[in-house]
């Protein structure tokens, strides 16, 4: 099969074995003989450990191992996994231990690990291992987190803040001085985990001939945990292989290092044998990453026509416990805000809080939904006290496609100036007004009213850094029997990867999707690799595809040049092989690697370089900007509070779409997501630190009876950035959804006055605000 | 074996209740008897005499029996709104009403209707009318040695007007509140008979008879509507949780009660 391979919907590289039941996630790898490991796992927020009885656990037949921090610490560097991006805003360095010592800081914390025969044996044994805690008093409130008589989250830190910065430009307190128009608000806004079919798990082996450990572990980033694992175990770095098998979906938290990673790898040396661990739904509520609670309190200073003029605050920022990945979540939320508007003066500081609960790190959007409602939520609030169209006070606000490319006055958190490469952000509100009928929607509102139904009418913008630099290597190499491989640092993490990869190869070497293979994920496929994140691996890892991929077609015309003697404006590939372009002379790709490889002794024909393998790294340090908007249509039952989605409207532009339908599927996603935020997920703590919603009956996920009609509109403003004009979209659809829908219920709502200053909003809560509204409207009439 | 166990025995029906509990290990019976082999739990039989439905017969089984839509409507009405439809090829009639969860729809129902539960035991057969099975929330009047056999529903004329109204934040959730209704209209078009279940937004399932009281011998007017609403209300006995306020609920199940009432005439109209 050849035929054009980008643009187009070619079928999945993953569907096959997928839909055969021959994936490979990291629980269907089973090396003889492994044990299974279970962690006991604090039970309390905050406390001291004064003792561990293991002895029961150990006496228990089929139990080979248990393991506390102190069994561990002869055989580690460190104990610490000091993962923090860095950032000059720190006050204090909060790294998590591998086990908890001498203090638990959040409920489910490791504290030690049992290595049994299975995990039912493990679990019993775990059940039998005594902790003994003295409960300390616990945060779990970013409200009152800082307050001098708080408690500390670790009980010897000064206090719970552990980063501050601020992100400022232009003279924000003399616009506020002068200008026309100011507001304030508070808004309180939650996110909850990640949730992926699949949760974290590992299975580690170390060989002690060649001393060489391997894990298959279930992350987003195989590079950074290979660098870790060294770093722990003292380990060379050829001396340490991972590999990520097929996963079952990532969305951020996987991306973070833990410490049941560290354990599973050393309990495997130490007791020379395979161990795994699966993590199951309630370890996921309770020890995978999540980002959970912001609260912003913002002023916004426009003039009378509705222009913005500066807008600054303060955000107060739920980190968890340790540091887990840094401050990038809040730095995403700031930079996110005057992304997609003209916004002149800024000045917004935020201050990251610890708080005894599971750390934070980035889930799909990484902190950049909470930027984009609150602007967005404001500019809906200009627009009613100024009496103007919500959508006209966007459209009077947004950067203006002429100003393309736009330098923004900041820079992203590695330091590189932002810079909003293309786009037409009004054409891209424009469209999905257009198709969601926004200026005929009026009627259908005021005829529903009629019959006692409220429909609302709700949209967000919203601009995204996508493609984080600097690099993902990939190495293009064509097999003996004539099959190109290609191998990166990237990982499919079930957003079709491996599809996208071999397109792009594809598109220089023959057109034939069956005779690429890819390899992701494996340490020992490309030394070098970051992984899958903000939205960045088809702008890295395809560009770098693209350049390896030109290079291997120069090279096999080259010699197929001088193998068929023929000029080599006169060959093409074509399928495996080259051929001379309109006749029957060819040479197969693998009689090409033969002829490269050389005989002993004989000269390469025409002294062409040996072999047939290109790797390229290309280094692009600015991020694309990918935008878009989203149009939501509701309809709320305003006595029992339930909010109906009835359709969504999303017009994107990522650039140049390698791939509609994968790019559909990201999209769509994201946007479940996005309805999950705006509706649905919440991880709620009690206030000494318990978590409550610690299964699928209590932490509610949009599922098929929440989904909307969703209309995608594709617009492509190819970036000038890379070679392929490709922008990332792994994470757009998340990003407006929570204020369009907002946005919507408080249209519907209209009649009543309710303002919404939260997401995600439940049923009760909105029910409360109904009532509060029409108590405050009869106080008026009366 | 239930008597020899002494207590450390469970008997295990869909296992949809019982399993989950076993998983976060906040129950580890040292036997399970499995009741899916007793033929003698399952089936639905209908006569003169009412509906009467085994134990172990699954929703699944519940739902497909379209006799039910006349011989107890209230029971296939609550079908629909029970979990989803994996949950409902193996979850039973008889672990639903023995696990006695406030929050779920059929003991509300069989206690609106009067219905009878079967129980045998080590001292024999006994038939418990629904309002005094139910103790408290997931407490029934079941001992250690009993099995639940079967549910029987009084016969239901064919002239009952009835409604069953819920409301989850999402379908197939345990819902905030629901109510089961029926009532009957009097020569006089009054309202007779009332019976009003609760489901959620109580501690054990039961029915409101001050609201019932409100509705009998009234035309089911506007007002009266109104004030067997407000009374539903205030009779419910909702207690704050992370999911909602006992406010919200309480406010709730007027809400439903007035829908379940309109739903319900507007039934009569269509006869
Ligand atoms: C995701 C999910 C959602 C759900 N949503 C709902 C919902 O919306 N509404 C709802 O009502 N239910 C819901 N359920 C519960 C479901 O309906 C169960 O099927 C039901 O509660 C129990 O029935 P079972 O046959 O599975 O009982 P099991 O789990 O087998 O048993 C439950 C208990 O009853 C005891 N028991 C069982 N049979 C007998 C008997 N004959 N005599 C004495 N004791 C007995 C058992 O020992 C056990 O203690 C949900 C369940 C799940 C998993």
């Amino acid at each position: 099969m050849t035929g054009k391979t980008i643009g187009v919907s070619v079928p999945r590289l993953e569907d096959l074995p997928l839909v055969r039941g021959a994936g490979r996630f990291v629980d269907d790898i089973h090396l003889p003989g492994a044990w299974e490991a279970a962690f006991v796992r604090s039970t309390h927020a905050h406390a001291l450990i004064k003792h561990v009885d293991t002895a029961a656990a150990l006496a228990l037949p089929g139990v080979y191992g248990v393991f506390v921090l102190a069994d561990l610490l002869p055989h580690v560097a460190t104990h610490l996994l000091a993962v923090g991006l860095p950032s000059p805003s720190y006050r204090q360095i909060v790294d998590r231990p591998i086990l908890a010592g001498e203090e638990v800081v959040y409920a489910g914390e490791p504290i030690a690990v049992v290595i049994a025969d299975n995990r039912y044996i493990a679990e019993d044994a775990a059940g039998l291992i005594e902790v003994d805690y003295e409960p300390l008093p616990a945060v779990s409130d970013i409200r009152n987190a800082l307050d001098e008589a708080a408690p500390r989250t670790h009980r010897n830190a000064p206090h719970n803040l552990v980063a501050e910065m601020q992100l400022a430009f232009g003279d924000v307190d003399a616009a506020f001085a002068s200008a026309p128009r100011t507001r304030s608000e508070q808004f309180f806004l939650h996110r909850g985990g990640s949730h992926s079919m699949e949760g974290r798990g590992l299975i580690a082996y170390f060989d002690k001939i060649d001393g060489i450990l391997t894990t298959y572990n279930s992350t987003q980033t195989p590079h950074a945990a290979k660098r870790l694992l060294c770093d722990i175990l003292r380990l060379e770095d050829d001396k340490v292989r991972v590999i990520t098998p097929d996963l079952g979906g990532g969305f951020g938290p996987k991306l973070v290092f833990y410490q049941e990673e560290a354990v599973v790898c050393l309990a495997a040396k130490l007791l020379g044998n395979p161990v795994k661990w699966i993590e199951d739904r309630r370890e996921h509520f309770i020890s995978s990453a999540q980002e959970r609670d912001q609260r912003w309190d913002v002023e916004i200073a426009y003039d009378h026509d509705g222009l913005i003029l500066g807008v600054r605050g303060l955000v107060l920022h739920d980190h968890g416990a340790y540091t887990a990945r840094g401050v990038n979540v809040p730095y995403g939320s700031l930079s996110a805000l005057p992304l997609a508007y003209e916004v002149p003066t800024y000045r917004m500081g935020v201050k990251l809080v610890l708080t005894n609960t599971v750390p934070v790190a980035p889930v799909r959007g990484a902190g950049q939904p909470q930027g984009i409602f609150v602007i967005e939520r404001l500019l809906d609030m200009m627009a009613d006290e100024l009496g103007l169209d919500r959508a006209e006070i966007r459209r009077r606000n947004l950067v203006p496609a002429e100003q393309m490319p736009r330098t923004k006055p900041f820079v992203t958190r590695g330091g590189i100036k932002v810079v909003m490469d293309s786009g037409d952000y009004p054409a891209s509100q424009q469209q999905a007004l257009d198709r969601a009928d926004w200026d005929g929607f009026h009627n259908r509102q005021a005829a529903a009213r009629t019959d006692g139904r409220y429909v609302g009418l709700g949209v967000a913008n919203y601009v995204e850094g996508t493609g984080r630099g600097p690099y993902e290597p990939v190495t293009v190499r064509i097999t003996n029997a004539g099959k190109v491989q290609v191998s990166s640092g990237a990982v499919a993490m079930g957003q079709s990867t491996k599809t996208m990869l071999a397109q792009i190869v594809a598109d220089q070497l023959g057109h034939d999707m069956d005779n690429i293979a890819v390899t992701t994920g494996d340490t020992a496929a490309t030394t070098l690799g970051f992984g899958g994140f903000n939205s960045r691996q088809t702008v890295l890892a395809g560009s770098s595809a693209h350049a390896a991929a030109i290079k291997m077609h120069d090279k096999l015309i080259k010699v197929s040049s001088v193998l068929l003697e023929v000029a080599e404006e006169d060959l093409e590939i074509y399928g495996n092989r080259v051929r001379v372009k309109g006749s029957d002379a060819e040479v197969s790709f693998a009689a090409i690697l033969q002829a490269v490889s050389g005989i002993p002794g004989f000269r390469l024909p025409d002294n062409i370089s040996p072999g047939l393998e290109f790797t390229e790294q290309v280094v692009i340090d600015p991020m694309t900007y990918a935008s878009g908007s989203a149009v939501a249509e509701v309809e709320v039952d305003i006595d029992t509070g339930h909010v109906a989605v009835h359709r969504i409207v999303f017009a994107h532009d990522c650039g140049r779409v390698l791939h509609p339908q994968i790019v559909d599927g990201q999209v769509l996603g994201g946007i479940m997501h996005g309805l999950g935020n705006a509706l649905f997920e919440r991880m709620i703590y009690d206030e000494n630190g318990q978590p409550i919603t610690t299964t699928f009956a209590d932490y509610l996920l949009a599922g098929a009876d929440e989904t909307p009609n969703m209309e995608l509109i594709h617009l492509s403003a190819p970036t000038p950035l890379n070679a392929l004009g490709i922008k990332g979209v792994g994470e757009s659809g998340v990003l407006p959804i929570p204020a369009a829908v907002i946005s919507a219920v408080e249209n519907a709502l209209s009649p009543f006055g309710v303002k919404i200053t939260q997401a995600p909003i439940s049923p009760p809560e909105l029910v409360a605000l109904i009532v509060a509204a029409r108590n405050r409207q009869s106080v008026t009439a009366s | 074996m239930l008597m020899e166990a002494d207590g450390e025995a469970k008997l295990l029906a869909g296992g949809q209740t019982l399993l989950p509990v076993m998983a976060f290990r906040l129950a580890a019976p040292a036997i399970l008897i499995d009741l899916s082999g007793v033929q003698e739990l399952k089936g639905i039989s209908i006569d003169d005499t009412g509906v009467r439905i085994g134990a172990m017969t699954t929703w699944r089984d519940i739902e497909d029996d379209q006799r039910l839509r006349t011989a107890a409507p209230l029971v296939s009405a609550a079908i629909e709104h029970i979990a989803h439809y994996q949950i409902r090829n193996r979850g039973t009639i008889g672990g639903s009403l023995s696990h006695a969860d406030p929050a779920a729809e059929m003991p509300g129902v069989v206690v609106a209707c009067d219905a009878c539960l079967e129980i045998v035991g080590s001292n024999g057969m006994r038939s418990v009318p629904a309002n005094e099975f139910f103790l408290g929330p997931l407490t029934t009047c079941l001992s250690a040695d009993e099995v639940l056999t079967a549910v029987r529903f009084p016969p239901w004329p064919a002239t009952r007007l009835w409604a069953f109204e819920e409301f989850a934040q999402r379908r197939g959730d345990f819902a905030y509140a629901g109510i089961a209704l029926f009532h009957e209209t009097g020569a006089t078009g009054l309202v007779e008979n009332a019976h009003i279940g609760l489901i959620g937004a109580t501690s054990v399932p039961r029915r409101l008879g001050v609201a019932e009281a409100a509705l009998n011998g009234r035309r089911l007017d506007g007002e009266t509507i109104a004030a067997a609403a407000q009374l539903a209300s205030s009779e419910a006995d909702a207690e704050d949780d992370i999911h909602a306020s006992a406010a919200y609920r309480k406010a709730l199940v007027g809400t439903l009660l007035e829908r379940a009432l309109k739903a319900a005439a507007e039934r009569a109209e269509a006869l």
